[in-house]
């Protein structure tokens, strides 16, 4: 039986501010903006662009948030962010970070899960609800947790007990 | 700092970078584990964890860089104050020691900022609440990791257990000034701006005392008490850490990357 989770509420909220943005197409440019340290998932897939704003004379205002206090490629991040938008003609742009409210994994759209499973991270269980851990290699549940924290701070390291692989989690918060 | 200055300086001002302190002095005493950490996937733990409190640091030194009438940057801040304007509590200065006297700190602490966070996400201040909602939830993933890790030592060897009762015991009388209210908290508790300490103590004594208990650790019983952090009055190693953290912008002012 699959069990559809209700959509989080803030989630909710992000895909309707960019179904009812004055400016689709900033909001596809920006699809191409990607998480410097797993590049096949978009800056909206993974829940960290939040708005964008464009103001009567044109200024640009994107709004983007950390997924963790201290996650070194935001910069890098703002960067692309300014760049993409750069290249498509879009000169006058400012990138803003913003904390609150936190940004959890149920932000993560189902496109995004589907990438980081075909890249062999195991994506995020939703917080209430599913928390089944698979193996992004040979889908077996049957799996150890190596440690709490993996490579990046928005990941922990598991291993497959059927088929031997270790891989990453991203963690659920 | 000369005191003239320091009695300029707002209450949220000084509620904001003692925050910011505390983060930032923890952190850099958890680096120093990064390359030498008893395994790979520990080494890649602390210094995760490091990272958060690092952010943390980073968001509390914004909001003071805009409360700051002196316009000092949060990089200016954190690396060119000395010593006596430093306003972090002791227990985040203690050397690395150990592995089982980190992780003894770290659960002491993890527990502590659970419960601290959970209260300032309430803050009537919106920047200081969304700091604190956003280091809850990292919070909460430090303590799963460092309650593991005094289960392991606490009820693992002999050699594990005595170190991490040691370790106990050595960061004890550090303990109750997590609890103390500072002068500049006293003043803001009305407006409902920051957390009230000393009503924190229960819970945390219920879940160490259940943690150490079930790790078959001893609560130590310690007659002696340390303070002073907030004042600026720092153990000795306190110099050292900055020394060693400062010495970029020290030798190079204002170098950037």
């Amino acid at each position: 039986m699959t069990v559809i989770a209700a959509i989080h509420p803030e989630q909710l909220q992000r895909e309707q501010r960019r179904q009812r943005s004055s400016c689709p197409e900033i909001w596809a440019l920006l699809d191409q903006v990607k998480d410097p340290e797993i590049p096949v998932l978009s800056i909206w897939d993974l829940g960290v662009l939040q708005d964008v704003v464009v103001d009567d004379a044109g200024q640009i205002t994107v709004i983007i948030t950390p997924t963790y206090s201290g996650c070194p490629a935001m910069k890098q991040i703002a960067q692309d962010v300014e760049n993409a938008l750069l290249e498509a003609g879009h000169e006058r742009v400012t990138v803003q970070s913003q904390l609150s409210p936190a940004w959890t994994t149920d932000w993560m759209t189902e496109e995004g899960r589907e990438q980081l499973r075909q890249y062999g991270i195991a994506p995020p269980g939703v917080r209430r609800g599913d928390k089944k851990i698979q193996c992004p290699q040979c889908k077996s549940d049957k799996v150890r947790l190596v440690s709490e924290f993996g490579s990046t701070a928005c990941k922990a390291l598991y291993q497959c007990t059927d088929c031997a692989e270790p891989f990453d989690y991203f963690k659920c918060i | 700092m000369n005191e003239a200055i320091k009695t300029e300086q707002s209450a949220l001002l000084n509620f904001v970078l003692a925050e910011a302190d505390d983060a930032l002095i923890l952190g850099q005493r958890l680096i120093e584990w990064c390359y030498s950490a008893p395994y790979l996937e520990e080494d890649l733990a602390i210094s995760n964890v490091c990272l958060d409190y690092l952010g943390r640091a980073n968001n509390f030194y914004e909001y003071a860089s805009e409360l700051d009438t002196r316009k000092r940057s949060a990089d200016q801040l954190a690396m060119l104050r000395d010593s006596r304007e430093f306003s972090n509590l002791l227990i985040h200065e203690l050397p690395i020691g150990d592995f089982a006297f980190t992780m003894a700190r770290q659960f002491v602490l993890d527990v502590f900022y659970v419960e601290y966070l959970a209260v300032l996400m309430d803050s009537t201040d919106d920047r200081i609440a969304g700091i604190a909602a956003k280091s809850a939830k990292e919070c909460d993933y430090h303590l799963r990791r460092s309650r593991e890790w005094i289960l392991r030592l606490g009820d693992g060897t002999e050699e594990s257990h005595t170190r991490l009762q040691n370790g106990l015991n050595e960061l004890w009388g550090y303990i109750p000034e997590l609890f103390m209210q500072s002068e500049a908290e006293k003043q803001l508790m009305a407006q409902g701006v920051c957390a009230d300490r000393a009503a924190l103590q229960p819970a945390w004594d219920a879940c160490v005392n259940e943690v150490l208990e079930q790790a078959t650790l001893t609560r130590p019983d310690v007659s002696w008490k340390v303070s002073g952090g907030r004042e600026g009055i720092h153990t000795e190693t306190h110099g050292y850490l900055l020394a060693d953290m400062q010495f970029l912008q020290r030798a190079y002012p204002g170098q950037q990357w």
